[in-house]
């Protein structure tokens, strides 16, 4: 590895990458360390704040380990087979993860609540309702939330596999064993970790969804006890120190994928064609492949489509002032998608060269939104009114937020165009601009279309940082929906969710298709 | 580009500055929205003060509080509006707080003297039910029955927080045993309000903590009489919203005018159908038709505002335990 890191050297300027990797960990750590400073005193954690740590790690760990299981099976039928509306689908099955956490939630509950469409399916048939409040509706909402996400991170493993190697294989009459061991095998193996940890990230600072669904206050996550400490106590130390231990654990994961992929190297350079596919052509492995695909479709799409059918009466005469929030959401999304562009490509290609630099970016994941608003605010305060920071503050800690999402997926794909046509571009005497304009953007498109369109949607459902800053009559979508539900206009409240739904997913089906195209 | 609009936008702001002066109130959200009083408040102020109002939303209550400890004396803010009675005691001891010269005929259910703060509206806290469940008489009643209850985090949510003081003023020593018959009601704890009373209006639970006064939102601007609040025997717990000025203020005079304004007949006949409370003063025409059908506490709860955080951190500590077993 040493040699071939030396000699793709001159086409990266690790300097770029780092830079920005630096200012990704100033605004994490920076605003973690001004909280702790600010604080009069350090704090001190209780009995019932390593409860709540105990309570974060288990849901964390199980809805991970479960998002990740489910996705390779769904992940490798999608890889394999051709239908009409795939493509759709795909993109669809992104939308949980985009949705704000109210609606997702909302949606769930239509299908698995109390009066929900399962339970009056089964009242039918004369079985009892089937309670989805606990730990085991934490889990669940949790795996509604990442399994696209895993879905996809795996996917593009898939697609990282060249077609020749699967055309070889197929020359060698591999049984579908031989397959798993040669080509899927070392591809998971390089992919799922990275997943895994990106989703047990995600599911540590969970706070809405582990409340509302976890029954009460067993279900106390360390977020929540963030909260307790920021409003309830206005400990500040305590506040800090909480977020410390979020962070730790999320540092602990990265550390965990970066062990368990090192050594695998990529599957090599290939000439770009669409794989065709000689494996799973057995019945089994047909009915096997519709069965997942229909399974996480079913799952995924039946809540989405209950937000839908509950939001699309009011949506025609939402008030004006909730379409101007519309608009002030989609400007905030796209400054962050272009923010997110910059910061993940330059990161991206230090990578290539320092493999650490990928656990800035999940440090982000974890990074409690409440301490990060309150960092900010802080430092702004003395300087400027906050409520006029509110938008580029909301632009800028998104993009930093879909850095890890952006990561797991760019990266690998920038490797393999290193590893593959480092040594040719080098041997022409590419510049290093040319190098990113012909060579790495070109083939990276597909995964940065997906990172940048999840930077902007991600930033248009986006509550938690801006709570403190929201000032006046302007506000985002979302706080504009909670304003609405606030108002006792559920109804209302329902068509603006679906409009925010809709515009997410427009946003990111855009930037996505961008990127597959042709793909 | 965009930058130089922002200086030209703050010169601009600062040179009407000059001419109009400028009172900076801190509120709540749902103060602020097109849908609650600010939007009438703001054009009915500046029709007699001559001042350019602004209204600064921030979370809830306590994220209200929360923010004026942060920014401490140098906060822009003359007066901060939508303080409870459970947070007036940490809101004095931030020393930000100066004392005011309102008097005025309140028509609260108990007798107001604080020197620091003005209340404007007031409610109380109670389990919402649609019409046709059969509710239950008091908190113990509603233990020993099988309704579903869905309810708000004390930690995250203002109406939580009431409960919590509801079950211990009503209860004391026993009210860890009252969350323990209430613990097998409970679906759900949400975060805060809108998602608890969303939940009770999409059918996952019988009733939601919420206030008396939330049937006269369905009755008035849905004319749905379909919802009603079911009254205690042990009384029902008070929510008072204040509102204070800010010894830093550099407007005394007009947050003063402000103040004695928020309480008189504007003001006060703007709350009911905005904020959906009772008003602090009743306004000379009563208050608007359908508050009639609501149901009158026989008893009405409120912990002394000095004791509220001690008895707070206690009953937290005690719900907690109840709840988690």
């Amino acid at each position: 590895m040493a040699y071939r890191a030396q000699q793709i050297n001159p086409l990266i300027n690790p300097w770029v990458g780092l830079g920005a990797a630096a200012m990704v960990a100033a605004l994490i750590l920076g605003t973690l360390g001004v909280v702790a400073i600010y604080a009069p005193e350090a704090g001190r954690l209780g009995a019932s704040d390593w409860a709540a740590v105990r309570f974060t790690v288990s849901q964390a760990l199980l809805s991970a380990a479960l998002s990740v299981l489910f996705a390779i099976p769904v992940a490798k039928a999608l890889s394999r087979r051709r239908f009409f509306g795939r493509s759709l689908l795909i993109t669809l099955l992104g939308a949980p993860f985009l949705l704000p956490v109210i609606v997702a939630v909302m949606g769930l509950l239509a299908v698995f609540g109390r009066s929900g469409w399962v339970s009056q399916l089964l009242d039918l048939f004369g079985f009892p309702a089937i309670p989805i409040y606990g730990f085991h509706g934490v889990v669940i909402a949790h795996v509604f939330f990442n399994l696209p996400l895993a879905t996809r991170i795996i996917l593009q493993g898939w697609s990282s596999i060249p077609a020749e190697r699967f055309r070889l294989s197929a020359q060698l009459v591999f049984s579908a064993r031989d397959v798993a061991k040669h080509l899927e095998f070392p591809m998971l193996k390089r992919a799922v970790p990275g997943a895994f940890a990106i989703i047990f990230a995600i599911c540590l600072s969970s706070f809405a969804v582990a409340l509302t669904l976890g029954g009460g206050p067993r279900a106390t996550t360390v977020e929540l006890a963030i909260y307790q400490a920021f409003r309830f106590d206005f400990d500040l130390g305590k506040a800090a120190m909480l977020a410390s231990v979020q962070l730790v654990m999320a540092g602990a994961a990265a550390l965990f994928a970066l062990w368990a992929s090192k050594g695998q190297a990529g599957f090599g350079k290939g000439l770009d064609r669409a794989a065709q596919r000689w494996d799973g052509q057995s019945r089994a492995a047909r009915i096997g492949d519709f069965a997942a695909i229909l399974c996480a479709s079913l799952f995924l799409l039946v809540p989405l489509s209950a937000v839908a059918t509950r939001g699309i009466a009011a949506l025609p005469d939402l008030p004006s002032s909730v379409w101007i929030s519309g608009w002030l959401s989609l400007k905030v999304a796209m400054m962050s998608a272009v923010l997110a562009f910059v910061l993940s490509v330059s990161i991206a290609l230090t990578a290539v060269r320092f493999a650490w630099v990928e656990s800035v970016g999940l440090l982000a994941i974890a990074a409690s939104p409440l301490v990060i608003g309150t960092g900010l605010f802080i430092v702004i305060f003395p300087f400027a009114s906050p409520q006029d920071w509110a938008m580029v503050v909301t632009a800028c800690v998104n993009a930093v937020m879909a850095l890890p999402f952006a990561l797991r997926i760019l990266i690998p794909a920038v490797q393999d165009v290193f590893e593959s046509y480092g040594k040719l571009a080098q041997s022409l005497g590419f510049s290093r601009l040319v190098m990113l304009g012909l060579v790495v953007l070109p083939r990276v498109r597909a995964p940065l279309g997906f990172a940048v369109g999840l930077a902007a949607a991600l930033s248009m459902g986006d509550l938690g940082v801006v709570a403190l800053f929201a000032g006046t009559q302007e506000a985002t979508l979302p706080l504009q929906i909670y304003r609405l539900m606030g108002a006792y206009r559920m109804d209302d409240a329902a068509g603006a969710a679906l409009l925010l739904a809709l515009l997410s997913f427009g946003v990111f089906w855009i930037c996505d298709m961008w990127g597959r195209r042709n793909a | 580009m965009k930058y130089l609009g922002c200086i030209a936008g703050v010169f601009a702001a600062s040179m009407a500055a000059a001419e109009t002066p400028e009172l900076v109130v801190y509120t709540y959200d749902s103060f602020v929205s097109d849908w609650g009083p600010g939007p009438a408040v703001e054009t009915a102020f500046e029709a007699e003060c001559a001042c350019d109002l602004k209204f600064v939303g921030a979370g809830d209550g306590a994220a209200l509080l929360a923010r004026i400890k942060l920014e401490g004396a140098r906060t822009d803010a003359d007066v901060v509006l939508g303080l409870d009675t459970n947070l007036t005691a940490a809101a004095m001891e931030t020393e930000l707080f100066a004392p005011h010269s309102v008097s005025a005929e309140y028509s609260l259910p108990i007798a107001w003297d604080d020197a620091n703060f003005v209340p404007y509206d007031w409610g109380y806290f109670a389990f919402v039910h649609r019409t046709g469940v059969e509710a239950p008489t008091s908190l113990k009643a509603l233990g020993e029955s099988d309704l579903k209850i869905v309810i708000q985090d004390p930690r995250s949510s203002t109406p939580g927080l009431g409960l919590l003081m509801w079950v211990k003023a009503a209860y004391g020593d026993e009210a860890p045993m009252v969350w323990e018959s209430l613990s097998d009601n409970i679906v759900t704890v949400t975060k805060g309000w809108s998602e608890a009373y969303g939940l009770f209006l999409e059918g996952e639970a019988d009733m939601a903590l919420s206030y008396t006064t939330s049937p006269a939102y369905h009755l008035i601007a849905e004319e749905d009489a379909g919802f009603a609040a079911a009254a205690f025997d042990e009384g029902h717990y008070l929510q008072v919203e204040v509102a204070g000025k800010l010894a830093s203020s550099d407007q005394p005079e007009l947050a003063d005018q402000f103040l004695a304004f928020m309480v008189g007949e504007a003001f006060q006949t703007i709350i009911p159908t905005t904020n959906w409370m009772y008003p602090a003063v009743t306004p000379e025409a009563g208050l608007p038709t359908g508050f009639e059908t609501l149901v009158t506490p026989i008893k009405s709860l409120l912990v002394p505002a000095a004791d509220a955080p001690a008895i707070r951190d206690a009953a937290l500590a005690e719900w907690l335990t109840a709840l988690s077993k």
